[in-house]
């Protein structure tokens, strides 16, 4: 054997092992802070993983884009949506007075907020693009409370990891991590532009997280549960499945 | 100094005969096992991420400029495919299906293996002096005599001759460098520029381009030059003879490439 062979065998072995080792870690220290996503698995598991680790560290503190309230698109974008159904029209004919939101799970007091309750908390405005996966956008000023305000009324446990929101359908539902639940950013909004919510935007209260995609941003929120694992919730995405198959479950990009 | 060169030696690759066109002390294989291996894992990830492009784009057909854009905004123009959403006017009378699930998965896995491997070339491609020896284009052929001569046997579809088969002339270089310095590097900036997250943190990747859908809109057009490239690369390939082109990249040997006599 040569000098120069035994030498790259010997740099190979030892970069081999300083990967696998490096690896191994990467593994413990992204569980141990939250850098795997729920959908980790299968076939599209490693690049998931790679995006949502990244991000993680990358927009740690990050504030999504502000704008100036002249950057606002006229006329506000109504997305396509499932017909409302039953429930909601009720609601709808009383002026959503009876309107509830209702936060339990790992919580100390679980509580059931009118608009009105949430409404006498201090209100928070945005003026932030709502990016939609297939390709468009538009920038709205959105009003509304601060999730992490309405996690300190209810008094996260600190085993809560991450939460479950639901639309007033059932089967319109998805979930955020904690670091995107308590962002100062993320909103339960009732109010755009200045005025109410419309109905064709989410009204009366949605969920507004500008640092993902659209598609988080789940319209008609009634039901939020605090949670320290996503089993047990649908088939495992952690998401409703839209028509396509599962979207990523995290929506940075 | 301990180089690629001696395992190719050692893996059997021969040695061109004709001493004029390949300087034998830097080239005894058409392409290193390096730029075989990335080249092979790029084209796998270019079609992975060009199906998935296509299924994305066809969600919204439509392009603008700026910062914002919907049905609701005139845009700079639209392609004239029918769309998988109801909510886009393409004037079709039909809605495929949305496929962006899998697609949307499968574009971002791929981008990150091409990334991952494009750094490694990268990052290689300087140490190895790969980029200077065999894309910068010598000093002879910085002038527009040779630039032009080439591009004359270009139109003409002539073969290439020995000496081609051993090293890439002055108009291959350029398209391989403006493809490995300024179009993909374009592609994954434009790429990044669109995610709400990541400007989040790094504003400026989107804010230089002069918003959110000029990103969009010029990874369309980085996309399309891109695959204008594959076309013609894969065209050239076919006029400098399939096999011959196919086993130097597969296997490093390119002696008998033309068959000549």
């Amino acid at each position: 054997m040569s000098d120069v062979s035994r030498r790259k065998l010997i740099i190979g072995g030892v970069a081999a092992t300083a990967g696998v080792a490096s690896l191994g870690v990467a593994a413990r220290m992204a569980q141990e802070y939250g850098l795997i996503p729920p959908d980790h698995g299968g076939l599209y598991g490693p690049g998931e993983t790679l995006t949502y680790a990244s991000q993680r560290v990358l927009t740690r503190h990050s504030l999504a884009r502000e704008f100036p309230r002249s950057k606002i698109s006229h006329p506000p974008l109504a997305n396509e949506m499932p017909p409302l159904n039953d429930a909601y029209k009720r609601l709808q004919a009383g002026g959503f007075a009876d309107w509830r939101v209702s936060v339990d799970g790992m919580v100390e007091r679980p509580a059931s907020f009118s608009l009105a309750q949430l409404k006498s908390y201090p209100s928070r405005k945005q003026t932030t693009m709502l990016q939609c996966e297939e390709g468009w956008s538009y920038i709205a000023e959105w009003i509304g409370v601060p999730l992490s305000h309405v996690l300190d009324v209810v008094g996260v446990r600190p085993q809560a990891r991450y939460i479950v929101y639901t639309s007033i359908d059932p089967d319109w539902w998805d979930s955020i991590d904690m670091a995107d639940a308590v962002h100062p950013q993320t909103f339960l909004a009732y109010g755009m532009n200045g005025d109410e919510l419309p109905v064709g935007n989410g009204g009366p209260i949605r969920m507004r997280l500008p640092r993902q995609l659209g598609y988080k941003s789940v319209k008609f929120v009634t039901d939020l549960k605090v949670t320290d694992s996503l089993k047990g919730f649908g088939n495992g995405s952690a998401a409703a499945a839209p028509e396509g198959g599962s979207y990523a479950w995290y929506a940075g990009i | 100094m301990a180089s690629l060169e001696s395992v190719q030696v050692a893996a059997g690759a021969s040695v061109p005969k004709s001493a004029s066109a390949v300087p034998a002390t830097t080239v005894t294989s058409r392409h290193s096992a390096l730029v075989r291996v990335t080249h092979w894992i790029t084209t796998l990830c270019f079609f992975a991420l060009l199906v998935s492009g296509v299924e994305i784009l066809i969600s919204h057909p439509r392009f603008y400029w700026g910062e914002t854009g919907n049905v609701l905004t005139t845009p700079l123009f639209k392609v004239p495919i029918p769309a998988s959403r109801k909510l886009v006017p393409t004037g079709y009378g039909y809605v495929l299906p949305d496929q962006n699930g899998w697609s949307r998965y499968l574009h971002f896995q791929a981008a990150w293996v091409v990334m991952l491997t494009g750094l490694l070339y990268i990052i290689s491609g300087f140490f190895t002096g790969h980029f200077r020896k065999n894309l910068l284009p010598s000093e002879a052929d910085r002038s527009w005599r040779a630039f032009s001569t080439v591009i004359a046997k270009h139109l003409r579809f002539a073969r290439p001759t020995e000496a081609e088969a051993w090293s890439y002339n002055v108009l291959q270089r350029l398209a391989y460098l403006l493809v490995i310095f300024v179009l993909f590097p374009l592609v994954i900036w434009t790429g990044l520029a669109m995610s709400p997250a990541f400007v989040s943190a790094v504003p400026a990747t989107v804010n230089l381009l002069g918003g959110q859908q000029s990103a969009r809109t010029i990874h369309f057009f980085v996309s399309a030059f891109l695959v204008l490239f594959l076309l013609v690369h894969v065209v050239m390939i076919f006029v400098a003879g399939f096999w011959s082109r196919m086993r130097a990249m597969i296997t490093g040997r390119a002696d008998t490439y033309t068959g000549r006599a």
